[in-house]
């Protein structure tokens, strides 16, 4: 049963082979390979801690089979931005001191991504909509929900010099 | 970890079709149902059938009498659709309320329709559309009304050899109002209590048409067509309308669960049955 397969597809712009059964999950698979900054969260779709970039849009990487990643581009949050070159959302979850545990942040942050790609502006309805795919079990989500608007606004000030 | 399972992978809908009927597989939509149902031992196949590279599933057309969605679409695809808030302002509302993000992204309007489940959020107001669903086997399609199509809990008029693959429905009418109100915990990532989903379309001051369904309320999602009956040819007043809304009360048949008490779901099908229609019969024109 389950036969294996060479699975090739891009994450945060390299180009990674897996090797996968059928029912390996995205999740496990990338995290197989070292992408560890995907977190395993609750694994059916309420957490969204597992949250990846599938072709810039947002999915539960739990509920994605690594098989139907082939000649996809994925990002992670180490693709989003990193330390040296850190995304608005990150410089504003720390600014707003949106993170606590920080186990629920990559997700958050990837969702936050998708939500500012379709909608630069977003209202709080907008956000907390954006982000009720992702559970946060310390903060109680208020200086989320003020990290997302301060992104917002910061990349509105960016465009507006630009 | 999900148990071990094969995959098939087609890339058209025929190829699907032929896996379909040698019996090799279920058929895989968005995974937001079945890869949960898998790991939590409810889900007994072993072998499933990925949709997800038949593009020619994934498509929704607006035509002058027709509006049909490709039962491969998501969630997503639907809310964004800039005709459907016009179009099937109802169904709007669902999708609107429909879990979270990723979800919404990865979940198909054929999956919501097949898993059967009497929570499913786009079931109401597909049934207050009067929709129709398509499916498909190897030898030829039928269309079947989807007031009809569910039996039981998780139980539906598709054979093992057929793929729903499409469903659609008339654009709704000028001047009638079409509303759905899911009561949950929260409003956004539940599941749903109480659904319902209301139609009203006015002639001469008299209500012509009424369709009500509801959903978590009984094993399947219903049409309440006693109450609708009451409806029809009338002015609705209160009265009316709180009559009405017990017939539809009481063609439901909730359970207790972890979300609600049936007897909770009994007050809120009565309460909101009541207040949507009487939003709609002011809404109508």
């Amino acid at each position: 049963m389950s036969s294996e397969k060479i699975v090739t597809l891009r994450v945060n712009g390299d180009e990674v082979k897996l090797i996968a059964p059928a029912h390996r999950t995205l999740l496990e698979a990338l995290r197989h390979v070292g992408y560890v900054e995907v977190k395993c969260g609750c694994e059916k779709g309420d957490c969204g801690a597992c949250a990846v970039l599938l072709d810039d849009m947002a999915v539960d990487s739990c509920l994605t089979l690594a098989w139907q990643a082939e000649g996809r581009e994925v990002t992670t949050i180490k693709g989003i931005g990193t330390p040296a070159d850190p995304d608005p959302l990150q410089e504003a979850f720390i600014e707003t001191g949106g993170a606590q545990c920080g186990y629920c942040t990559p997700g958050m942050i990837i969702a936050a991504r998708e939500l500012l790609n379709e909608n630069p502006n977003p209202t709080l309805d907008d956000i907390k909509k954006g982000l009720s795919g992702n559970l946060c079990r310390c903060t109680g989500y208020t200086r989320i929900f003020e990290a997302v608007s301060l992104a917002a606004q910061e990349m509105q000030k960016v465009g507006e010099t630009a | 970890m999900l148990p071990a399972f094969e995959l098939s992978q087609p890339k058209t809908l025929p190829e699907a079709l032929k896996v379909l009927a040698a019996g090799r597989g279920l058929p895989l939509a968005g995974g937001t149902v079945l890869f949960p149902d898998l790991r939590g031992g409810k889900e007994k196949g072993r072998e499933f059938i990925d949709l997800s590279g038949i593009d020619e599933l994934r498509y929704i057309t607006h035509e002058a009498k027709r509006i049909t969605v490709g039962a491969r679409t998501t969630i997503a695809e639907i809310l964004r659709d800039p005709a459907m808030a016009g179009a099937a302002p109802a169904l709007h509302k669902a999708v609107d309320n429909f879990a979270g993000t990723m979800v919404r992204n990865a979940a198909t309007v054929g999956g919501n329709l097949c898993c059967g489940s009497p929570s499913a959020d786009t079931v109401p107001a597909l049934l207050t559309l009067d929709a129709e669903v398509e499916l498909t086997r190897a030898s030829g399609s039928r269309t079947v009304p989807l007031d009809g199509y569910y039996l039981d809990y998780k139980k539906t008029v598709k054979k093992p050899d057929e793929l729903l693959t499409s469903v659609f429905w008339a654009p709704a009418e000028p001047g009638s109002a079409h509303l759905f109100f899911k009561l949950a915990r929260r409003k956004g990532d539940a599941v749903t209590v109480t659904g319902v989903s209301v139609m009203i379309a006015k002639t001469d001051g008299k209500c012509s048409t009424a369709r009500i369904a509801l959903s978590s309320v009984a094993p399947t999602v219903f049409r309440a067509h006693s109450a609708e009956e009451m409806l029809k040819g009338q002015k609705l007043t209160p009265d009316l309308i709180e009559r009405a809304a017990q017939a539809a009360t009481d063609q439901s048949s909730p359970i207790d669960d972890n979300r609600s008490s049936a007897n909770y779901r009994r007050l809120t099908t009565q309460a909101l049955v009541c207040r949507l229609l009487s939003q709609a019969w002011h809404q109508a024109s």
